[in-house]
């Protein structure tokens, strides 16, 4: 076999020019109103050390030009819509339309976030319905909606768990996680003002039983955890973690990455876990957006409930058959405050909540059945190719919805690594799993394929590793210098961290 | 291998080397250290007057994606950082025991280079893994 | 009832037998007995799509919202005229569907927008560095804290009381965490109280919080305040208004080391308040302790121009509890849709809205307080929100207005309870004169009602 031919595709030979490259200076899109009311010297208005000399270099080009520019850079870009995307641990499922068209509707896109909860009922029920669904979903009595994303729900959880402790009167130091979380958990444990300590994780991605005991104590706020693990396991040791954390006083936060797997078959809250998040981008279908927006509600507890940030949504019942009423509880003393403007991300509570309506209790449940199904299917499917043998499975027994495969055999028997494999997918149409995640795998792979995805995808995908793996048997040359035919190929990530270049110079 | 791992050095199990002169030394990370991290993008050298402390860390290197604790093989105060390559840190890898020295230190604690190997030894250490 | 599934029973009886198991519910048995919830959730059964459809339309109605009321409601986030090409483009499946850049490769699109964004943001408030964008503008202003700790070692803050409520509050929020002192500066005759901060600013300062306009509107002298920072070695961090900084001198240029804000203006819906954006900009020397993602420009392996995700080792996924911050999003779609927005405006555009927002936003000033019973709470400088006094009831007012189809502005009482009677206004170009007009005849006739009615209970007493 021989290397791919190189030549040119038409999109690479298009190269990229930013949309300040594109100005010509007179130029412009947009037609504003006339101000309509008498207009005075700016001078008079303002005085003039506080105004700005000359405006910004803003792009000076036409509407129909802008659009061109921007679907011409889009298809620069891969997307879930096109493709099989099982990246681990993001749960890349399908992204309703229908949710894009009920988020758009006037009543909630263009509601101000101070309107008067008297006059924002819809808005105010519609929060409150999916605080209900979510502590259900979780097994958690109590939910705030206002952490954006799941790193501010760690945030958020940590800094309840603060709170927690100093109203016993108690100052505790250390969050234990796992040396195998992902590393938003360490990254939040010191934003949170506590220090990391690490608990040892088992051959199966598990804790480490005897190394989480003799590092509990008194000095221990919380143990952080996900459940399926970051190799797509169950930890049945859960009933175990959670009373040696609880017997030392501390409390228990499950990152909702996987919440995925175990939808309506098991719930954090009857796990032992005190504080949960939930990630709306990932289980409740609201798009990536190529890096946001998500939303990271969390689930708590009784005992964590007083300290909830405000404002919290709360409904009272209507007196005399009267229609119960929203409205926003700002009187919450021992709360730890607010964790950013207003309520929080309305318009992917809107999409979520319509995922869910359109699923309902049954749906969830049987989409977590088929995430599991079609995970295992992949797996079996990539074991009987030359995956079983260059891309072994980390733990060999069934999955949850996602599995790590270790590209260690790959590595030495046929030189090629987890990179370039990710690379060469990316010439037969796929998007790669996860790749050097978690840590405890070596050259690991990270599968997850979601529910949304037919079976002659998963196939499909099967058979491209397989032929990736049979090239490299051959020369692993192809593979190394993928990837081929996309718009751009391998980047100079050196030339880009040396002198990093992060805006274009303008005049 | 000897290019790789010099004699005459002293080598501290994080992969450091020490390079006696006197009571001072010069410290700079080893082959091995740079072949693991690849292609150093950033280092911040450390003031001069500051003290390290052996199996201690004093700076940090950068490359694409790790970020590497420099540890002291041995106590004292810098007395010279090497600024040139906060400038070029690519001078790391290509230059690891010349150009890409790091810091020289005034020791503190000259017996503590008892504990220190020499070449052969550490090498030892590294194939065994 | 599953949806947006394809397994057919068919499907599922082969992909049992190729793994190796009669049933789903032995895939499920590592999930030990206890811990199983052995019930179906206590929720309603899936809709079909017209269902949905219809259900969230009638929670929508129930919703007053600027379509159907006149808006004049700000503090902080805003009913601009979100251009139709911003849906056209942001509504693209290569936009909406991806995930974060993590394949390059892949993602030029994304990473190319990232790096005109960044562009764009710069040159908005005259700073070298910006990121690809945070959660949202309060939280933003907590993320410029952490930065200021990590770059000054000191831990204490002094903000301005102009600084947004939101803002001020999720800084505490955040300070309880990472461990900081806030001390606040007080207004005096709408701006930052001068003397107030020149004396709380200190050599344990590690930053001076000030926002511009601040949250009365006023257009605050960043320059002559921000001294104390600098004389200190604090560092200046400014809040602003993407809106504004046409008209307005940008925070670089008023000595800012770090200019943060919200960027739901800039081609952001309302959205009941988010998702929206935050903006994050900087001086070179904080590049390496900027939160979040950052996209820089490099070539390919045959030299062709590209974009990365670059300076990747302050982020948590490789520096873990040493991280310049926890975040991994960068609200990739909303940056998107300011950066439209800022291309469809332009340079010209920009400046021109900025001034008719200034121009509309005096009208309407001068109008109101000309009405009986109404009073500006301040006389300082504005661009597009002023802060009134009314002599009545304020949230019965806001009531009767509500009635005639207006939302006449935003309550001051509940953030500073020294402003019980104080009305916030704010301005957009969606704003004519003829709604102000509106505005001005509900506002007079509510507070002249209302007023009388007070004063007339006020006699027997």
């Amino acid at each position: 076999m021989t290397l791919p031919t190189i030549t040119e595709t038409p999109m690479q030979a298009d190269r990229a020019k930013t949309i300040f490259e594109k100005s010509v200076a007179g130029r412009r899109a947009a037609v504003l109103p006339d101000a309509g009311v008498p207009e005075r010297p700016l001078e008079e208005l303002i005085p003039e050390r506080l105004l700005r000399s000359e405006p910004p270099h803003l792009p000076e080009i036409s509407e129909p030009e802008i659009v061109r520019h921007y679907n011409r850079v889009s298809r620069r870009n891969f997307d879930l819509d096109t493709g099989f995307y099982p990246l681990g641990s993001c749960t890349m499922k399908h992204n309703p339309r229908l949710n894009e068209r009920v988020a758009a509707l006037p009543g909630h896109a263009r509601l101000h976030p101070a309107q008067d909860p008297k006059r924002a009922q819809g808005a105010l029920e519609l929060m409150w319905q999916l605080q209900e669904t979510l502590a259900e979903i979780c097994g958690l009595p109590h939910v705030s909606l206002q952490p954006s994303a799941g790193s501010h729900g760690e945030l958020a959880g940590l800094l309840l768990t603060r709170a927690y402790h100093a109203d016993r009167g108690e100052q505790r130091h250390q969050v234990l996680t796992p040396d195998t979380a992902h590393g938003t958990n360490p990254a939040s444990v010191t934003m949170a003002g506590y220090e990391v300590v690490k608990v040892a994780t088992n051959e199966r991605g598990g804790v480490e039983i005897d190394d989480l005991r003799a590092k509990a104590s008194d000095e221990v706020a919380c143990l952080m955890l996900t459940n399926p693990n970051t190799l797509g396991l169950f930890d049945e040791n859960i009933a175990e973690i959670a009373e040696i954390v609880h017997g030392v006083g501390g409390t228990l936060y499950y990152d909702g990455a996987n919440l995925n797997a175990i939808m309506g078959h098991s719930r954090p809250g009857d796990m032992g876990f005190d504080i949960v998040h939930v990630n709306l981008h990932k289980s409740f279908s609201q798009p990536h957006g190529g890096g946001g927006p998500g939303g990271g509600p969390i689930a708590v507890s009784d005992r964590i409930e007083p300290f909830l940030p405000r404002p919290q949504v709360m409904r009272r019942d209507g007196t005399n058959g009267a229609e119960p009423l929203f409205d926003l509880d700002f009187e919450r003393p021992k709360s730890i405050g607010r964790l950013r403007g207003f309520q929080g991300n309305f318009g992917v509570f809107v999409r979520s909540y319509a995922y869910i309506l359109s699923l309902g209790g049954d749906g969830l449940s049987e989409a977590s059945e088929t995430a599991v199904l079609n995970a295992n299917y992949l797996l079996a499917r990539l074991k009987k190719g030359r995956a079983g043998r260059y891309l072994p499975v980390a733990f060999d027994r069934h999955c949850m919805h996602e599995f790590v495969l270790s590209g260690k055999p790959a590595k030495t028997e046929l030189g090629v690594q987890t990179l370039d494999i990710a690379k060469r997918l990316l010439d037969f149409g796929f998007h790669p799993p996860t790749v050097y995640f978690p840590l405890l795998v070596d050259e690991a792979l990270m599968v997850e394929p979601t529910e949304t995805e037919p079976r002659e995808n998963l196939d499909a995908f099967a058979d491209a590793i397989d032929r990736i793996l049979e090239e490299a048997e051959s020369d692993p040359e192809i593979a190394k210098q993928a990837p081929y035919t996309t718009p751009v190929r391998r980047l100079d990530e050196v030339k880009a961290n040396r002198q990093p270049v992060v805006r274009q110079a303008l005049a | 291998m000897s290019d790789q791992y010099p004699d005459g050095l002293l080598y501290h199990p994080e992969h450091d080397w020490a390079k006696l002169d006197g009571d001072t030394a010069t410290f700079g990370i080893t082959w091995y250290a740079q072949d693991a991290l690849g292609e150093v993008v950033f280092y911040d050298p450390p003031e001069v007057g500051t003290q390290v402390s052996k199996d201690q860390p004093y700076a940090e290197i950068e490359s694409v994606k790790a970020v590497s604790d420099v540890f002291a093989p041995l106590s004292g105060e810098i007395s010279e950082a090497n600024a040139a390559i906060g400038e070029s840190p690519e001078t790391i890898n290509s230059d690891p025991y010349g150009a890409g020295w790091l810091v020289k230190v005034k020791l503190s604690d000259p017996s503590e280079t008892e504990s220190l190997m020499d070449a052969a030894a550490y090498q030892k250490m590294i194939e065994e893994g | 009832m599953t949806r947006y599934t394809s397994a057919t029973d068919t499907d599922r009886a082969e992909m049992l037998a190729e793994i190796g198991v009669g049933s789903v519910e032995e895939l499920f048995k590592q999930i030990p007995e206890p811990v199983r919830l052995g019930r179906p959730l206590e929720l309603a059964d899936g809709l079909g799509e017209n269902e949905v459809f219809e259900r969230l339309v009638t929670l929508a109605e129930r919703n007053a919202d600027a379509e159907h009321e006149i808006c004049f409601v700000g503090a902080g986030m805003y009913d601009h005229y979100v251009p139709a090409i911003v849906d056209a483009i942001t509504q693209r499946s290569e936009f909406l569907t991806p995930y974060t850049p993590y394949q390059p490769e892949v993602s030029q699109g994304g990473l190319q927008v990232m790096f005109e964004f960044q562009t764009a943001m710069s040159e908005l408030t005259a700073l070298p560095v910006s990121g690809a964008g945070l959660y949202e503008g309060p939280s933003t202003v907590a993320s410029a804290g952490y930065l200021a700790i990590g770059a000054t070692g000191r831990s204490r803050f002094v903000v301005s009381r102009g600084v947004h409520p939101h803002s001020r509050e999720t800084l505490a929020t955040y300070a309880a965490g990472y461990g900081a002192e806030l001390v606040e500066v007080g207004i005096e005759e709408g701006h930052t109280d001068a003397a107030a901060l020149a004396d709380a600013v200190d050599g344990e300062t590690a930053a001076l919080f000030l926002q511009s306009p601040n949250f009365l509107g006023a257009v605050e002298d960043v320059e002559a305040l921000g001294a104390a920072a600098k004389e200190h070695g604090a560092l200046l961090i400014v809040a602003c208004d993407p809106m504004t900084l046409g008209v307005l001198k940008p925070p670089g240029e008023c000595g800012a080391d770090v200019a943060v804000g919200e960027g739901q203006p800039l081609g952001n819906r309302l959205d009941f308040g988010g998702p929206s954006f935050g903006f994050f900009c900087a001086t070179e020397e904080h590049i390496r302790r900027m939160p979040g993602r950052i996209a820089g420009e490099t070539v390919d392996a045959d030299g062709r121009r590209g974009f990365v995700l670059t300076l990747q080792t302050r982020e948590q996924h490789i520096r873990r509890e040493k991280a310049t911050h926890n975040i991994c999003t960068a609200q990739a779609l909303n940056a998107l849709a300011a950066m439209v927005h800022l291309a469809w405006l332009g340079r010209q555009g920009y400046r021109e809205l900025g001034e008719l927002l200034v121009q509309r936003t005096a009208y309407a000033r001068d109008r109101l307080a000309a009405l009986d019973g109404v009073e500006l709470l301040h006389e300082a400088p504005v661009a597009r929100e002023f802060a009134l006094r009314v002599d009545a009831p304020v949230a019965e007012v806001l009531d009767r207005c509500a009635d005639r189809g207006i939302a006449a502005g935003y309550p001051l009482g509940r953030e500073y309870p020294e402003y019980g009677d104080g009305l916030l206004v704010a301005i957009t170009e969606r704003r004519s004169k003829e709604q102000i007009d509106q505005l001005a005849e509900a506002l007079g006739d509510a507070v002249k009602e209302l007023g009388t009615r007070n004063k007339q209970q006020e006699v027997p007493a």
